[in-house]
């Protein structure tokens, strides 16, 4: 079993920050938009270097995914910055219609996604983005895991023509993906090798799907984990192929259980390959105040609720087999 | 500049397009496309400084041109056609399936002339403000037009648009309100009324012209005035006074026009009132 380890916490939402000054260094073409959130987003280097090309819409979303769908026209790149969820909710018909179905090449950022928002409470804690950005058609969803991964995930996106939704998050977590990993939109990242059970990660749950996996292995049980940045498109062929190998599978995602990876992989492996799977995920509520950890373990998200959901879904495949 | 007799045999002839599309598949918003008719004609003849043969989504050097209250398809279609963007014959293909002609304007299929969606309301003007903001970072000093509805002006949406066109002084915009009074449920001033329209946008920053929007030559004038207010540090709103409608008699001083189709004998008339000039499609 590959050992991961980490020399420090970073947040993700510093990782989409870094990732976006060096664009601005590389390719004119990108501009940045911001809703008055520029040091939630940690945009503010972008903003000071290159001041021409940061538009600051003040607190007037709907308005910013407009100007971002017109900036395209002309050869502009936009990346819009603000929380998840005035990054979707709020604006979910500007998007729908300014951007998905006219197909325009828009990347929009969102932080502060899912519980570890913390004290702020569930006004602001989306658990519902990932769902409905993935029902638009044409739609890149992506959830990277650490500051590095981030930090590449933002960069490749600017590569890719059309609209990306990128979700990132504000608490500091392990920065464990080496710096030199290529980000390939759509390409799962093979964790740990293993044969018992799948562990299939997204966001702020890969880093504890990993410990989760040693304190499996100390049990003796192997676990395969799958990082998988990218919700849609999903790589069917790396979850098919785990599945076959282990015959059982876990989700875990800060998100909603409907709507977000869990029902991606579910329909992945219902079309192709049956096999029990567990959900690692918020059970269907809002979520409330409290510190990121603290709500991590009311709402089941935390390392002890993947190994619990393994036991589980493990004593299914048996009762099948 | 075109010759006037030669504006209005366009405008009649768009009229009957708008009608016999709206005829043939027995939907679509007759209405608002008659009442802007003189304008978007005007405005494709002798105001945009465009190249319909060389459209590109990008549309770098052309002035851009973006339709906000996507109901009115027809007429921008139709003007579309009748100025080279694809072929006349394509008018016919309005609302049914596998067509370029959505019933409300889309880039999906790539119809040339548009650059984005639009149908849901209060989203263009945003759309228009980021690509005029686009050809100012790539020093491209053509213009960006946009028209919207009035009842449009109950959307939110416009006045975050509006507020920022004027804080970040996007000056090569000319935007245009239709003010024909009527909505979907009614009289505007009965629906929400708008209040003192001018006085608004002008709080807001903008500069302000009116027009008569059924007048050829009133549109050219007002238009070409607009034209020589861009680049002073301030958006352009033109508040345009038009009769829904326009050139089909039963159809006009009401709303109830807005999103319904003529029959057999209402057709006929409508046509009659608008004989062949340059040719059907």
């Amino acid at each position: 079993m590959k050992k991961y380890t980490y020399s420090e916490k970073k947040d993700t939402r510093s990782g989409f920050g870094a990732g976006l000054l060096e664009l601005g260094r590389k390719d004119t073409r990108v501009v940045a938009l911001c809703a008055d959130l520029t040091g939630s987003l940690k945009m503010d280097a972008f903003a000071k270097e290159f001041p021409d090309r940061f538009f600051q819409t003040g607190i007037a979303e709907a308005n910013m995914m407009g100007i971002a769908a017109g900036m395209t026209i002309g050869g502009k790149i936009p990346f819009t910055g603000t929380f998840a969820n005035f990054s979707t909710g709020r604006v979910y018909d500007q998007i729908r219609q300014s951007i998905a179905y006219s197909e325009k090449n828009v990347k929009i950022c969102a932080s502060h996604a899912g519980l570890t928002l913390g004290e702020d409470g569930a006004t602001h804690q989306i658990l519902e983005d990932i769902g409905m950005m993935r029902m638009l058609p044409g739609m890149v969803v992506i959830n990277p895991c650490d500051f590095n991964q981030t930090k590449a995930a933002t960069i490749a996106i600017a590569a890719h023509d059309g609209p990306v939704y990128l979700r990132f998050g504000r608490p500091v977590v392990p920065n464990f993906t080496p710096t030199d990993q290529v980000f390939e939109i759509g390409k799962a990242i093979h964790l740990n090798e293993g044969t018992d059970v799948t562990i299939i990660a997204t966001g702020h749950l890969v880093w504890k799907a990993i410990e989760a996996g040693e304190r499996l292995a100390e049990a003796g049980i192997s676990a395969d984990i799958i990082n998988i940045h990218t919700i849609k498109p999903i790589d069917a062929a790396a979850i098919i192929r785990s599945a076959k190998k282990t015959g059982c599978v876990v989700t875990a995602e800060e998100h909603n259980k409907i709507g977000g990876l869990g029902e991606a992989v579910a329909h992945v492996l219902s079309s192709s390959y049956p096999v029990p799977q567990e959900f690692v995920a918020v059970q269907d509520s809002f979520g409330e105040s409290g510190t990121p950890e603290q709500l991590m373990v009311k709402y089941g998200l935390d390392t002890d609720h993947i190994v619990g959901a393994v036991e589980k879904v493990m004593q299914r495949k048996n009762v099948h087999a | 500049m075109t010759e006037l007799s030669i504006l209005k045999d366009l405008t009649t002839q768009i009229r009957r397009d708008i009608v016999r599309m709206v005829f043939g598949v027995q939907s679509g918003h007759p209405g608002g496309s008659l009442g802007c008719t003189e304008f978007l004609t005007v405005l494709y003849k002798d105001i945009l400084r465009h190249d319909p043969e060389n459209w590109s989504m990008d549309g770098v050097g052309q002035d851009l041109f973006f339709l906000s209250n996507g109901h009115i398809s027809p007429v921008w279609y139709s003007v579309l056609a009748r100025h080279g963007y694809f072929p006349v014959q394509e008018l016919g293909t309005f609302r049914k399936l596998n067509s370029r002609l959505q019933g409300h304007p889309a880039t999906h299929d790539h119809l040339p002339g548009v650059r984005v969606a639009s149908g849901s309301l209060g989203q263009g003007l945003s759309v228009a403000i980021g690509a005029a903001q686009s050809k100012k970072l790539n020093n491209d000093d053509s213009l960006v037009y946009v028209l919207m509805g009035d009842g449009e002006m109950q959307e939110g949406q416009v006045w975050e648009a509006a507020m920022y066109a004027a804080a970040k002084k996007v000056d090569n915009i000319i935007a245009t309100v239709d003010l024909n009074g009527q909505q979907i449920d009614g009289a505007t001033n009965d629906v929400l009324p708008l209040g003192d329209v001018k006085s608004k946008w002008e709080a807001f920053g903008w500069q302000v012209l009116e027009m008569e929007g059924n007048d050829i030559e009133n549109v050219r004038a007002t238009l070409l005035k607009a034209r020589t207010l861009t680049g002073l540090g301030q958006p352009t709103l033109i508040l345009m006074k038009t009769m829904m409608g326009n050139g089909v008699d039963f159809m006009m001083h009401s709303h109830k026009w807005h999103g319904i189709a003529p029959n057999d004998e209402q057709l006929q008339k409508a046509l009659d009132q608008n004989p062949v000039t340059i040719g059907d499609y």
